[in-house]
């Protein structure tokens, strides 16, 4: 709190010297916060493990050093990186159909009010369904392998993109829209040259949102259908029943990278599409 | 598009063939609010006619009407041109395309071809002076260029009427008066019908040929004034007396209008 204040009362006279120096120095401040929370953590974590040990009970919470042995065992290893691939493959095809899906069933809604009273309803329906209560049925009705999985992560990531887009096709003022009316655009011109591009960082937003929800998805889905290439969601079951904690705690890791690299890496397509005229924050 | 010399005074005169025309023009809305009743205006070619009323009177109603993105529920509306351009109060740029994208955006809605859409934005640009300007976002302008760029955006269409409405409200007081010149400067080039809205007397008088004022809701026309002032206008005219009597006269108009 104390250096933040400092900051914003002696930036102002150095930018107009150098205008460099204090956005570096910002980024280095903005750095040591989360490095000490990650430290404070790691110390925390052996602090517990060393309970653990203690009662005899150390596959529960294994120590930092053991799950990164883990980690780097080349067997463990080459599993997790081939469960990896299975479940990003299952959570990116699930997406890719709630993107196309999602976008599809706003645009409907946006052509006309009666429209988005009539279908707007089951998109919260869906979203208020409890996906496991549906799971077994997925399963009996489309089997146990890689299209159920890709089936609950639809369900699961479906419905951010749904509002989103709709909240963003809507977005558009009022003016805006008359300007195109004025030259007589006809509805198709609208969508293309207004709507749609005024609603791409909503879109965006939604799709950050969506992504991490399909990695979700994939790994619940994992867990109920246990048929084909196995995901991360099995390996971690498989682990757990067996009490491998190190390789528990590994598989967790490696699926929580999955969900963090998604949320960057759509939140960098966000910026870079839309960052030169949007401002996110 | 017709750049020519500076219209002489006399020639405005002589072209004073009607372009809008609102003949007994109502509005009643559909939840009951009646906006205006029984306004008679005409506007010709080189003329340029404001209009003065309280806020709420139907002022931005009028140009709706005009522009046909609503239609009169009583009356008539004489439009013998299809090029018509409407400045809106806010710029209105679409903030994912840079100048020159915005500027084309209408002649690219009507349909003209990428080189024409190109050369006619170029020329625009050059009217409004945002040379230079062109690969600029919105959003890296300051609020008088961007309306510059709405101002070239309508000039695209070569309009004959043009509908101001309260195009320079929000902006400070010198940047208005320097766009105020700017528009007496397009209005003697290009020789267009101007219907314009604003709540300054003082613009209202400086930019027109006829000034009139309205009466609060239902807005009706309570007090036309032409301006005797030559074009093109002389910018010091508005240190003049005249023109402070002028711009008395009006105001004393819209007070009664209001009360
Ligand atoms: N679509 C509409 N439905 C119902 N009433 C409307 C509608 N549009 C405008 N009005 C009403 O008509 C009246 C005139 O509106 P208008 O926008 O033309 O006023 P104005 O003179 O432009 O006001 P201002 O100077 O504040 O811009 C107002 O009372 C407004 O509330
Ligand atoms: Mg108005």
């Amino acid at each position: 709190m104390a250096t933040s204040t400092i900051e914003s009362v002696t930036a102002p006279a150095r930018r107009t010297v150098a205008p460099k120096t204090p956005r570096r120095k910002k980024s280095a401040i903005r750095w040591v916060g989360p490095i000490a929370v990650f430290f404070v953590m790691i110390g925390l974590w052996y602090g517990l493990s060393a309970i653990y040990a203690a009662k005899d009970q150390g596959y529960f919470v294994p120590y930092p050093h053991q799950v990164l042995q883990a980690l780097t065992d080349p067997d463990t290893f080459s599993d997790l990186m081939d469960a990896l691939l299975h479940s990003t493959e299952v959570a990116m095809t699930g997406l890719v159909i709630a993107i196309v899906l999602g976008m599809l069933w706003a645009i409907v809604m946006s052509q006309a009010s009666w429209l988005e009273r009539s279908l707007f309803p089951y998109a919260v329906v869906l979203q208020c369904i409890p996906i496991l209560a549906l799971v077994p049925l997925i399963g009996i009705l489309f089997g146990y392998n890689f299209q159920a999985r890709v089936i609950v992560t639809i369900l699961i990531s479906l419905f951010p993109m749904v509002s989103m887009t709709l909240f963003g096709l809507q977005s558009v003022a009022k003016q805006q829209r008359e300007l195109f009316q004025l030259q007589g655009a006809s509805r198709l011109t609208l969508l293309r040259k207004l709507q749609f591009p005024a609603a791409m960082p909503s879109i965006f937003v939604g799709l950050r949102t969506s992504a991490g929800l399909a990695v979700v998805g994939a790994i619940v889905g994992d867990q109920f259908f246990q048929r084909g290439n196995a995901g991360l969601g099995v390996l971690i079951q498989v682990y757990a029943s067996r009490l491998m904690g190190p390789q528990l705690y590994s598989a967790i890791i490696v699926a929580s990278l999955l969900g963090v690299l998604v949320f960057v890496v759509f939140g960098w397509l966000g910026r870079l599409v839309v960052g030169r005229w949007y401002d996110f924050s | 598009m017709s750049v020519e010399t500076p219209v002489a005074p006399d020639q405005l005169v002589r072209d004073k063939a009607t372009l809008l025309g609102f003949h007994d023009v109502a509005m009643t809305f559909p939840n009951g609010t009646v906006a205006l009743s029984g306004v008679n205006l005409t506007v010709g070619r080189g003329e340029f006619v404001s209009v003065v009323g309280p806020s709420g009177c139907g002022k931005s109603t009028l140009l709706r009407i005009a522009s046909g993105l609503e239609s009169a529920s009583d009356g008539t509306l004489e439009l013998n041109t299809d090029h018509i351009g409407y400045v809106f109060q806010d710029a209105t740029l679409l903030p994912w395309r840079d100048v020159q994208g915005n500027v084309e955006l209408l002649a690219e809605l009507a349909g003209r071809g990428p080189k024409i859409r190109r050369e006619q934005a170029a020329k625009a640009i050059k009217l409004v002076g945002l040379e230079g300007f062109e690969k600029h976002l919105p959003k890296q302008l300051s609020g008088g260029m961007r309306m510059r760029a709405s101002l070239a955006r309508s000039f695209t269409l070569d309009p004959e009427v043009f509908l101001f409405d309260e195009p320079f409200g929000a902006l400070d007081e010198i940047t208005r008066s320097r766009l105020n010149d700017e528009l007496l400067r397009l209005f003697a080039e290009q020789h267009f019908a101007g219907l314009f809205i604003t709540h300054s007397v003082a613009e209202a008088v400086y930019l027109s040929t006829k000034v009139v004022v309205m009466s609060g809701r239902p807005g009706k026309l309570v007090g036309t004034f032409d301006i005797p002032f030559p074009m093109p206008r002389d910018p010091d005219i508005r240190y003049s007396p005249e023109f402070a009597a002028l711009v008395g006269e009006v105001s004393h108009a819209l007070k009664e209008a209001h009360s």
